[in-house]
This record gives structure tokens, C-alpha cells and sequence, in this order.
């Protein structure tokens, strides 16, 4: 099926996030110098600096630190019928991602910053799988 | 962060000429390269000044500064294209400055032109390659899906609405309104930004810049030469910038923006003045939540309550602290990167040549922007007095 998106271009830098979503982990660059999680994928660390990343699967656990309520996407190779929740996600592990809020109503009214959520992967191609995530209930 | 040292190079260069393209709106007869070369001529007439005069060229966009010198036929000693966003043109001017300040160029020129609506002449964007892997497979791209984000967390840190966010769409267009030149001048009510088209929530389509094409240019030369030009200088006292992040996801706090606090201190240390001292603020407003967190950021008030600057009249015309008095981004002109154009305004209100929108007695200006998401920032402290 013909994906209904824009697929990522992956650089090799990233090659271990996506081979982890499409084994349906989500797998994250960690320091192994000060311990510090980060997002995206780069070969030092953002936080000190150290040359030594490693990777650690993350536990799909965050909050919606942000959203947003697209009633129209500029991007043509985004086929996705709007409205679309444009979700910025804090992991429970300190990273945050850009994704979307999935299973939960496009209604400004029934989101709230910082609700819980859980990750879920949507294959997309034979290649890419994209996390998404979707409420986890509780406070 | 050494202030004697920033002290040493307050005053160093004047603004002595700026003016906008010889049309700016919708113009798709026009390259985006012609609205730059149009946009340096008039601001050098503009200063009694001719091309020939030009051996600094600052710019930032899709042309580089070799582009622009070739365009307009000269051979410049000192060249510049930093680009961090909208705010580039409000960075160059500090940059400018130190150049003209060491002898590295006698007359500079910053220039922008941009066919951001027609896209006439426009080459394609660059730094894609990450959004392209983590960010447009949701749907996000264009400014409005990032700048939400931050607008969101900001109403829920703080309790913001979309009626505060709506009266500074509503005082912009006041000043538009006494604008010649301003593209949509009728005014408009809380109400109407509010039952105005959804584009992303939490922006209706009024809580977003427009979408133009324009140019506009400034020219700057040392305070011993700038009296020979046809008008009265404009004393830049202070300039700061900073650079915090692109991804919006690395932003530290995204209701309150670093790089704009840093470069706000920069260049209020290098002036020697504070938020108190200003009569007249010009603010990058890509959207309507942008102005009130820039007061913030740069210290005008405490995180929160920047939108009560619009929603008590203090912005307006006629107000204690006049905010975007060309109509801004929202309601004059937004090419896309807009940052040209709050300094142009700013220097004919310290000129005095703003007619029926003119603030009385204007004599310091500050200037801030922003490039990307509050992810760059620019700080200009302007003065009519040396």
C-alpha cells in the first residue's frame, strides 16, 4: 500500500531508532559518560559532550508535553485526512519527540499538556515503522 | 559577559538610510533578487548615498553576499551571510557595526529580499534533512505546526487564552490602520480573530502572519561620516544575538525563549539602558503569541504576562509603550523573513517620519526577532540622541 506520508529519509546515524521501531521497540541514543537520554541521534552528546553513546530501549512511557490541531497539512506528500494531532512527547527518560497523538479525539478540550501516554508503531513501508503514541490513561 | 567591553562598541555605527522595495505585496513579476536590488538602491537614496559607496554586504536567505555585490555591481572588502532565521537581518546590523567599527568597511549594506508568497526566483530550503526524518512524517512543516507547540504550553504553564492571543492581532492592526503601506488595515475585534479560519489550533488564520513578497534594506556607516548623509542618524546603542536551537524539540523551555533573554542582555549592557527606557518596541509577530513571550524572554515583565501589554491598550495607539506600529508581520508585510522590516520602522519613527502612526517623541527604539521558533534571536537598542 502506498504510504499515506512523507517517509523518513533515515541517515545513518539514526539507522539503530528506526530498525528498533520496526521490530516495535523504541530504541534511544543514551551517554554513557553522564547518562543522559537524548533525542535525535547524534554521535556526541548534547549534555557533556562525551564521544561515548551507546543506545537503550526506552519504555514507550511519556507525557504529552505539547499538541497541537492541524486542520490542514501544507505538505502534499501528507495524505493523512486532517484533523491531525501534532504531538510533542516527553519520554519518560527526558528526550522529547515530535509524533502524533493517536485513539484520542482531535479536541483541544479533551487533551490536556502533560496527560500520559504510550507509545504504539504504525508501519508505514517494508522499511520504516513510525512510533506514535496514544493516551495511557491515569493521571 | 564583559559590559565595559560591549560598552566600547555602543555607538559605533548609524543607521543612515533605509526604505522598503519599490512595491512590496503580491508580485509575481518580480524575482526575489530584484527586490533586494530595489530595496538597496532606495534605502541608499535614502541616505544621499550612492552604490558605489557600498563596500559591506550583509545578508541572509537563499542569495549569498556575493549574490547581492554582483547584483548591484560592486566589490565589497567585507561580506556576510549569516543566516539563523528572520532575525538575520537584525544580527547583521550588530555585525555591520563591529565591521564598520574595526575599518573592515566604511558603508554597509543589509539587505533583504524575498519572494515569499509568488516564489518567483527562489531557490529551495536548506537544513531539511532532520525535519525530514523526525518531523514531516507527522504532518508537521511550515511554521504554524511548530509555533503551536509552544503557544499550547505556554497556555497551560501560564492560563493564556485565545482571547489574549487575539488582542495582539487586535492592536497590530490598529497600527496598520494608520499605515499606508500595510496590506490589511480595516479593523478587526477579538471576536472576528477568534471566529476567523482554523489552521492549526490553537491559531486561526488572524493569529498568523501574512504571507508577501518584499524587500527592504538599511544602510549603515561611523557617526563621523553618517553627518554627511541626508538625514538625521540613527544610533545603534546596542546589539546582542543568540542561537539556542533549530529542532523545536531541543528547545530547554518552550514558553520561554534563551536565546532571546541572552540576546537582550547583550545588547541592553552594550546601551547601558533596561526595558524600562524604551518608548517604542518592535517585536518579531510571525504569530500572535510571539511579542508577549519575547517581552517575557527580554525581561519587560514576568513569564505570563506579556499579553497584558495588549489586552490594557499599553501597545496601541495613543499607549504607554507602542508595539509593532507598522501594522507587523500580522497585518503590514511578512515575507518570511520578516526582520528587515521592524528595523526600517523603527528608524523612521526615531526620524519622526511616521505621519498619523507617528509615536511622539520617540527617541529609543529596541528591535527584537526571532529565527525559526524563538529558536535565534536579535536584539537592536536604537537611539535618536548619539
Amino acid at each position: 500500500m502506498e504510504p499515506d506520508r512523507p517517509v523518513p529519509r533515515i541517515t545513518p546515524e539514526a539507522r539503530p531508532y528506526w530498525d528498533g521501531a520496526r521490530e516495535g521497540r523504541l530504541v534511544i541514543p543514551r551517554c554513557r559518560a553522564c547518562g543522559a537520554a537524548f533525542m535525535y541521534p547524534r554521535v556526541a552528546c548534547p549534555s557533556c559532550g562525551s564521544r561515548d553513546v551507546g543506545w537503550i530501549e526506552a519504555s514507550g512511557r511519556g507525557r504529552l508535553h505539547s499538541f497541537a490541531i492541524a486542520h490542514q497539512i501544507l505538505n502534499r506528500a501528507f495524505k493523512a485526512k486532517p484533523p491531525v494531532i501534532l504531538a510533542m512527547v516527553e519520554l519518560e527518560e527526558g528526550p522529547r519527540l515530535l509524533t502524533n497523538l493517536v485513539n484520542a479525539p482531535a479536541d483541544p478540550a479533551a487533551l490536556r499538556c502533560d496527560m500520559p501516554v504510550r507509545v504504539v508503531f504504525q508501519t508505514l513501508t517494508a522499511e520504516v515503522t513510525l512510533p506514535v503514541f496514544e493516551p495511557a490513561g491515569g493521571a | 559577559m564583559d559590559a565595559r567591553r560591549l560598552r566600547a562598541l555602543s555607538g559605533a555605527a548609524c543607521i543612515v538610510g533605509v526604505d522598503e522595495s519599490d512595491e512590496i505585496g503580491t508580485l509575481p513579476g518580480k524575482s526575489q533578487l530584484t527586490l533586494h536590488v530595489e530595496a538597496i538602491h532606495n534605502a541608499l537614496r535614502d541616505a544621499g548615498l550612492s552604490v558605489r559607496d557600498v563596500d559591506g554586504v550583509f545578508t541572509a536567505g537563499q542569495h549569498s553576499p556575493a549574490t547581492i555585490a554582483e547584483a548591484i555591481g560592486v566589490v565589497p572588502r567585507h561580506v556576510d551571510g549569516t543566516t539563523v532565521g528572520g532575525c538575520s537581518f537584525i544580527i547583521l546590523v550588530g555585525h555591520a557595526m563591529l565591521a564598520l567599527h574595526h575599518g573592515l568597511c566604511d558603508v554597509a549594506v543589509v539587505s533583504h529580499g524575498e519572494s515569499g508568497r509568488s516564489g518567483v526566483g527562489v531557490s529551495p530550503r536548506r537544513d531539511t534533512a532532520l525535519p525530514d526524518q523526525f518531523e514531516t512524517p507527522y504532518g508537521f512543516g511550515g511554521a504554524p505546526t511548530y509555533f503551536s507547540l509552544i503557544t499550547t504550553r505556554h497556555m497551560h504553564e501560564h492560563g493564556t487564552t485565545l482571547e489574549q492571543w487575539a488582542q495582539v492581532a487586535v492592536s497590530t492592526r490598529r497600527w496598520a490602520a494608520l499605515n499606508p503601506k500595510a496590506k490589511l488595515r480595516d479593523p478587526i475585534t477579538v471576536e472576528d480573530v477568534l471566529a476567523s479560519r482554523p489552521v492549526v489550533w490553537p491559531f486561526n488564520v488572524l493569529n498568523i502572519c501574512l504571507v508577501t513578497d518584499a524587500g527592504g534594506a538599511v544602510v549603515l556607516t561611523r557617526p563621523d561620516r553618517a553627518r554627511d548623509c541626508a538625514k538625521r542618524p540613527v544610533h545603534v546603542k546596542g546589539a546582542g544575538e543568540a542561537a539556542e536551537h533549530v529542532m523545536i524539540t531541543q528547545m530547554r523551555d518552550l514558553t520561554f525563549s534563551e536565546a532571546t533573554r541572552r540576546a537582550g542582555e547583550t545588547a541592553f549592557a552594550m546601551a547601558g539602558v533596561g526595558p524600562r527606557d524604551f518608548d517604542h518596541v518592535m517585536l518579531y509577530d510571525a504569530f500572535t503569541s510571539g511579542p508577549p513571550i519575547m517581552l517575557e524572554s527580554l525581561g519587560f515583565c514576568r513569564p505570563g504576562e506579556g499579553v497584558h501589554f495588549f489586552e490594557e491598550g499599553r501597545s496601541t495607539p495613543g499607549g504607554t509603550l507602542p508595539i509593532n506600529t507598522n501594522g507587523g508581520g500580522l497585518s503590514y508585510t511578512h515575507s518570511g523573513m520578516y526582520g528587515i522590516f521592524p528595523i526600517i520602522e523603527a528608524v523612521r519613527q526615531l526620524r519622526g517620519e511616521c505621519g498619523e502612526r507617528q509615536v511622539p517623541g520617540a527617541r529609543l527604539s529596541l528591535v527584537n526577532g526571532m529565527g525559526g521558533m524563538l529558536s535565534a534571536a536579535g536584539t537592536l537598542v536604537l537611539s535618536s540622541e548619539p
